[in-house]
């Protein structure tokens, strides 16, 4: 009795939550792929009519826009790695007394809502700001130029607003080196370069990982910062997902760039993993755990 | 020279920190800046004089005012949900080995691993059709809870989980010898242990919820978030109370912040301290 009631247990703790990602999260999927197949219009309906040509339609149409969104995600994923991980050793290794003040600044952004924080930026990077009277005097933008709506401003967006979630995993596994590592490395004669390369970034390889995926994924279906920072010029894939969901009412199209975006990420998600050999998108040990 | 060169190579992954934190804080700044503006057309982007004319009465705006409660309302809301769910599942695949673990934990990660971008459009794609179930969504607060309920589950499972792979097991096993009843030593031993993952899990589901946008911009029907109001205000020209409320909210938030860590702090010194007094008596606790 009390064995069959052990077994059951986990299973009346799952229930709650994972039903409601069954219903909430899968089936919607399921939804979202059999709208991306019908034809019709808002006023008619739309008929399940199996057509996979909105695929290779959207596909060809809005080729620009995945590419550009891609562009701007992997851009942008770059340069938080490369400014993120000075910052995050910096925190873990010379923060000193002044460590927890440095975390809470990485951490400030949240405080204030993703949408006014973009549009601070608009402020900072407005034709008659401060800044762009800087850059113009230094001649790096030319003087009749802007920095608002070009493919720089909404990098510089996306660098932005996804910076933390690159510098935490990467303070968290810097956090967790073993320093004496770095000293066995110095102690055998290796530069400070060659231990860096060969000692502390394979070691932090877990938290690069997973910063760059909770970087470059929500940064390629990003709509917010090319809304605000760019002009038409810079759309990217979440822009006309949007736009064909909630202002043209095109369903079928939209939810099959939809379908295709997820797809190109899982896809990219799983190679990725197979490659670096790692699920470090929990953060877990799972197989320690479950050994 | 050299000295100096020296310095420079010791110190450049400072002055890197100096210069991308400086980068990370002046949107902030820039936004409690312009909260003092006093701009003369609808647009608040360039600074005109300064006033406090609009932090005498920021609430007034009662379009803005009614958005920010329902963001409030909501986050609430989702905070409790996803915490119940979320630390159910966190207990059950921690503590137990069953049947379907594997594909649970799959189930758990693809939600984080989804663009908000998708996750919102399948949803309205389902509340427009929903397919398997005979009930009809009609788009608004109950669209917006669930979909933000389920985007926030994850993160909680993670937050609670990392809590309680540090858990000293002996702790309820004593629980149990000393006669308590399985359910009584989940509410005496277990959850007041957990307890600060669990709060860190429900303040980190309600700044999910009330910042976020892109789900909402898809499930919210005739309903106006605070993110949402934002996004239709910003064609008009966004009012200076959205940065006076934006400033308010990050200075609690902050002042909140430091008190929690400011108290955890205290309560460290004096545990260590009793920690000292009766060093003999002393059973450590792995928290």
């Amino acid at each position: 009795m009390t064995t069959l009631r052990q077994r059951l247990l986990p299973y009346a703790l799952l229930a709650p939550g994972v039903v409601w990602l069954i219903v909430f999260f899968v089936i919607p999927m399921y939804s979202m792929g059999e709208l991306s197949l019908r034809t019709g219009s808002l006023t008619e309906g739309f008929q399940l009519t199996w057509a996979f040509e909105n695929y290779t339609n959207a596909i060809s149409e809005y080729s620009t826009q995945f590419f550009r969104a891609f562009f701007y995600a992997g851009t942008a994923t770059v340069i938080c790695l490369l400014i993120g991980y000075p910052l995050a050793y910096a925190i873990a290794f010379k923060g000193g007394r002044w460590k927890n003040l440095m975390l809470f600044a990485v951490i400030a952004p949240f405080f204030t809502t993703y949408l006014i924080r973009t549009i601070a930026w608009k402020t900072i990077l407005d034709d008659s700001s401060f800044v762009v009277g800087v850059l113009k005097t230094l001649q790096i933008v030319p003087q009749d130029g802007r920095v608002l709506a070009t493919s720089g401003a909404v990098i510089a967006g996306l660098t932005y607003n996804f910076l933390p979630f690159m510098i935490l995993p990467l303070y968290a596994s810097l956090e967790r080196l073993d320093l004496r590592l770095i000293e066995a490395s110095k102690d055998l004669y290796a530069s400070a370069r060659v231990t860096f390369f060969k000692v502390t970034v394979p070691l932090t390889m877990p938290g690069i990982i997973a910063g760059i995926l909770l970087t470059f994924i929500p940064a390629s279906g990003d709509y917010v910062n090319s809304t605000f920072l760019g002009g038409t010029q810079q759309a990217m894939i979440g822009n006309v997902i949007q736009s064909k969901y909630l202002v043209v009412n095109d369903y079928p199209v939209a939810a099959a760039l939809s379908f295709t975006l997820l797809v190109i990420i899982l896809i990219a998600l799983v190679f990725y993993i197979k490659f670096a050999g790692t699920s470090a998108l929990m953060g877990d040990d799972d197989e320690k755990e479950t050994a | 020279m050299k000295r100096a060169w020296r310095w420079i190579r010791e110190n450049s992954a400072m002055m890197v920190a100096i210069l991308v934190l400086i980068y990370m804080l002046a949107p902030i700044a820039v936004i409690a800046l312009f909260s003092f503006n006093d701009p003369t057309g609808r647009f608040n982007f360039e600074w005109v004089g300064f006033t406090t004319q609009y932090w005498q009465d920021p609430f007034a705006n009662s379009e803005l005012t009614d958005s920010l409660m329902l963001s409030i309302r909501l986050a609430f809301f989702t905070s409790i949900g996803a915490t119940i769910l979320g630390t159910l599942l966190a207990i059950a695949l921690v503590r137990y080995q069953f049947m379907g673990r594997k594909a649970s934990n799959l189930l758990i990660v693809i939600p984080m691993a989804t663009p908000e971008v998708v996750i919102g459009a399948s949803l309205l794609s389902f509340f427009l059709s929903p397919a398997f179930l005979p009930i009809n969504f009609q788009l608004g607060f109950t669209t917006l809870l669930i979909a933000h309920i389920m985007f926030s589950i994850s993160f909680v499972v993670v937050v609670v989980r990392s809590r309680l792979i540090g858990f000293d097991r002996r702790l309820e096993e004593a629980s149990a010898d000393l006669g308590a009843a399985p359910i009584t030593t989940f509410w005496k031993v277990t959850l007041p242990l957990i307890a600060p993952g669990v709060a860190s899990a429900a303040m980190l589901s309600f700044a999910l919820s009330i910042d976020d946008f892109v789900i909402s911009n898809f499930n919210a029907g005739a309903e106006v978030t605070f993110p949402l109001y934002i996004f239709g205000a910003n064609q008009r020209g966004i009012p200076v109370e959205v940065n006076v409320i934006a400033t308010m909210l990050f200075t609690v938030t902050v002042i909140a912040m430091l008190a929690v860590i400011f108290q955890q702090r205290r309560a460290e010194r004096m545990a260590e301290r009793r920690a000292d007094d009766d060093n003999k008596a002393t059973v450590s606790v792995p928290i």
